[in-house]
């Protein structure tokens, strides 16, 4: 697996999504701690943390579904607080949600076109769809089939390639091990490194957390609530408290 | 046992668990009173009347049931033969049994205080107007019964086709009497409905057998063309597909235009009724179908319809009587509907599934009560309702409320007007993000869909077809009255579309014309008049037979027919053990190489 292609601060100073001393509440509960985050051009990047450290919060946060009670979320160098969802969606922020949630008795073509609803460039959808239907040719095949009736596999493409429709700069991706067979689990680690080395970045929220350091290139570690660790992704793989922690101990796995 | 040829092996446990349901639906169907109240409807005069039907079509039915089998595959079993057979009968007596000794209660016991039709008027129809017939016969009628539902089972599949399509299309004919009888007028061909049919109703014997094996022959014929044709229907893709809808859609439409001409008031008016349900079915159709939002108060908006119509046509209108023209209150009908369905769906939007539910009830009669609160008496009129209101006058067109052809006009064209809209919807932007919101909600957030916007336009969209059909309705009677807007009209309506299909413009179609057609609305009787108030218990167990048995309803939308037909082939693929995994292995290697 090659992480070769690093170009974070160097080439774009500028982050494309950002989080400053971020705080959030769900009703009174403390969830997120003063959080800084940075997203990159073109970067690969990972979140994580165990159960209930606020990963989803964070995405959630990043999406506009949570508003933060303090702190700046920042879109591309404009303060977005406030801006409701489909304004993130629409200028550059996608999610693709935990266990794909794809549009089940919907067709494949529909669930791409939900993913450009935003949109009204007929061109530039049509153009999308070539290049999602390039990624991955199976969708192509099944494009008037329920998205409900595809296989595990193809419904990680479809919730992809539903996300690259709204032609985001930044992915956010929930969980993408999630509720999949092992097998499926490394192609779908596959697919997210290919869609980076295209010039995507990528946000990836993870529990697996050697699976995710080993295609990333940076990534943060959250603790309730926390940003903990803070560094890139060979050393946080280094890193022995985190080893302890998430991923395992022994140099097992 | 070791006698017994082993084609007579009998599964006693199975003939004595259908025989005894179909007892217990026999006794239940009697003390309803069915046999009674259907009596007077004859379906071949003077032989067999509806009454009748409700009772014989039972053990037929489980006599059918106790006889079928499953065949296993690869499981040897018998030929279909002498012990089906008796399974039916068995079963049948079994059932017939039930009112033998109900006959025998009845004579011998009075319990007519808590059970009306403990009665002797029962006895009577039971005994076939015979005053001293023994109550034993009704265990040979449904034994012979069950042996016509396990022969059924029996007979090649052909002739079980032809003999089932020739008994429903004589039901049919028989129940479309009163239609048949009004339209032949129009076409000048009442010697016809002469020939056929007995003065005091019912077919005569002759015709009837005609009819059947003349009808049952062509379906033999026939048979597997129709769905061969359905299918290829479905098969069609784009401009095709396009092209051939819009000429099925003309010819229905063409027919629904010309044919009015040639009919009389009665079925114009029946016509009209099924039109004004039909247009609100339409509507709820798009709000539960497309949007998935189950609205129990969609009468709410019928009645904003009506009482905007009311108030502003009427010239004796209680508090404000401007007396406007229908066509100008129509823009007011139209704001206020829209206005109406902002304001109750803003609050209840934000639920979802069984809240949403329950709140949109409590609006539903909210409204109903407004109407017919003290409160606003002096606005509404509250119990007397607002009278005179008057007729259509389109300009080139005067229609009154009792020119039922006029009235029938124009709910065919607000329900084209309706189809349009839903079927131009469903390929919109809007309707794409109705259907994500409905297949899930978060995930349609999460892809820029403003949820509660869009939500909030299908409940105007639907809020605005139903006031249509209230401001036809205001007209065609004349006045409203707030318990014209009770909650079974939602509920009725919602079957409508449940029975129908959800989601299916088709659907919704056949499911107007079944069930408010021929069994009749909430306050109109419809071709089976003779229903009357056993209509809700028919909808009852219509409703929870489709949802047993078929819940995509009685013509389905094309997209669900598809998804259940996916899921069985999916089933197959998973017992032949391609599972996902195996079917991922090659694409690896395939992306490997991009």
């Amino acid at each position: 697996m090659s992480t070769e292609i690093s170009n974070s601060e160097s080439t774009d100073p500028s982050a494309l999504l950002e989080f400053r001393q971020v705080n959030t509440h769900y009703g009174a509960v403390h969830i997120l701690k003063d959080v800084d985050l940075a997203i990159y051009p073109g970067e690969l990047v990972c979140l994580l943390g165990g159960n209930a450290s606020g990963k989803t919060t964070t995405l959630k946060t990043l999406l506009g579904m949570v508003t933060p009670t303090s702190g700046e979320v920042v879109l591309d160098g404009e303060v977005v607080n406030n801006e409701p969802t489909s304004y993130r969606v629409a200028n550059g922020v996608t999610m693709v949600p935990e266990n794909r949630r794809l549009f089940k008795r919907l067709t494949v073509k529909e669930n791409l076109m939900l993913g450009a609803y935003l949109r009204n460039d007929r061109d530039g959808i049509n153009e999308d769809l070539e290049y999602v239907y390039d990624l991955f040719p199976r969708v192509k095949e099944r494009l008037s089939q329920k998205a409900g009736t595809l296989s595990g596999g193809e419904q990680q493409m479809v919730a992809i390639g539903r996300a690259l429709m709204s032609r985001p700069k930044v992915l956010l991706m929930d969980e993408p091990s999630m509720g999949l067979a092992p097998a499926l689990v490394q192609q779908n680690f596959e697919l997210i490194e290919k869609i980076n080395n295209e010039g995507m970045a990528i946000f990836m929220v993870e529990q697996n957390a050697n699976m995710a350091l080993s295609i990333a290139d940076r990534g943060w570690v959250l603790l309730t609530g926390r940003v903990i660790l803070d560094d890139t992704a060979e050393a946080l793989r280094a890193n022995e408290d985190l080893q302890k922690a998430y991923l395992g101990g022994g140099s097992g796995e | 046992m070791t006698t017994l040829p082993s084609t007579l092996i009998l599964d006693w446990k199975r003939i004595f668990k259908w025989g005894s349901i179909c007892a217990a639906a026999l006794l239940f169907v009697s003390l309803v009173g069915m046999p009674i109240k259907l009596d007077p409807k004859s379906i071949i005069s003077p032989l067999l009347s509806l009454g009748y039907v409700s009772l014989f079509w039972l053990p037929l039915i489980f006599g059918y049931v106790a006889s079928s089998r499953v065949v296993l595959e690869g499981v040897e079993t018998s030929k279909p033969g002498l012990s089906d057979l008796l399974t039916g009968v068995l079963t049948g007596a079994i059932g017939g049994a039930g009112l033998t000794l109900l006959m025998l209660g009845i004579e011998n016991f009075d319990i007519r205080d808590p059970l009306i039709n403990w009665s002797p008027q029962l006895l009577e129809v039971l005994a076939f107007g015979a005053r001293d017939l023994n109550s034993a016969v009704w265990i040979g009628i449904g034994g012979a019964l069950g042996l016509v539902g396990a022969a059924l089972n029996v007979i090649p599949e052909s002739l079980r086709r032809g003999v089932s399509y020739g008994f429903f299309t004589v039901l049919a004919v028989a129940i479309f009497e009163p239609a048949l009888d009004d339209m032949s007028e129009g076409f000048r061909l009442e010697w016809l409905v002469e020939l056929i049919f007995q003065k005091r109703g019912g077919l005569k014997l002759w015709p009837a057998i005609i009819l059947a094996s003349l009808i049952g022959l062509i379906s033999v014929v026939s048979k597997g063309k129709v769905k061969k044709a359905v299918a290829q229907y479905r098969k069609q893709e784009g401009s095709q597909k396009k092209q051939t809808s819009v000429v099925l859609f003309g010819i229905v439409a063409a027919l629904g235009v010309v044919l009015p001409i040639f009919m009389g008031t009665y079925v114009n008016s029946l016509l009209a009724n099924v039109g004004i349900f039909l247009l609100l079915a339409l509507g709820l159709n798009i709000v539960v179908g497309l949007a998935g939002i189950l609205d129990l108060g969609y009468v709410a908006f019928f009645a904003v319809g009506a009482y905007t119509t009311a108030v502003l046509t009427s010239e004796i209108s209680p508090f404000f009587a401007p007396g406007l023209t229908w066509v100008l209150s129509l823009v007011f009908v139209v704001l206020l509907a829209a206005l109406t369905g902002l304001i109750i769906g803003a609050p209840v939007i934000r639920m979802r599934g069984d809240y949403l539910a329950i709140v949109t009830l409590g609006f539903g009669e909210i409204i109903r009560l407004l109407f017919l609160s003290d409160f606003l008496k002096p606005y509404f009129g509250g119990a007397q309702g607002i009278l005179g209101i008057p007729g259509i006058d389109l300009g080139f067109v005067y229609i009154s409320g009792t020119d039922t052809r006029g009235i029938f006009y124009l709910v065919l064209f607000f329900c084209g007007l309706a189809v349009y809209v839903s079927w131009r919807l469903q390929a919109s932007r809007l309707g794409r993000s109705w259907m994500a919101i409905r297949e899930d909600e978060q995930v349609a957030e999460a892809m820029g869909i403003n949820t509660v916007n869009s939500k909030l336009m299908a409940f105007v969209v639907g809020a605005v077809l139903a006031s249509f059909a209230g401001a036809i309705m205001a007209a065609r009677v004349g006045s409203v009255f707030p318990n014209s807007f009770m909650i079974l009209i939602s509920i009725v309506i919602l079957v409508v579309v449940i029975v129908g299909g959800m989601g299916s413009i088709p659907g919704v179609f056949v499911g107007a014309f079944v069930l408010i057609g021929i069994l009749g609305g909430p306050k109109q009787p419809g071709l089976l008049q003779e229903f009357g108030s056993l209509k809700l218990l028919v909808y009852g167990m219509l409703l929870v037979y489709m949802m047993l048995q078929r819940p995509e309803g009685l013509v389905p939308s094309a997209r669900r027919t598809q998804e259940l037909h996916q899921e069985e082939f999916l089933q197959d693929s998973w017992l032949k053990g391609t599972d996902d995994e195996d079917e991922e292995q090659p694409i690896e290697g395939e992306e490997a190489q991009i």
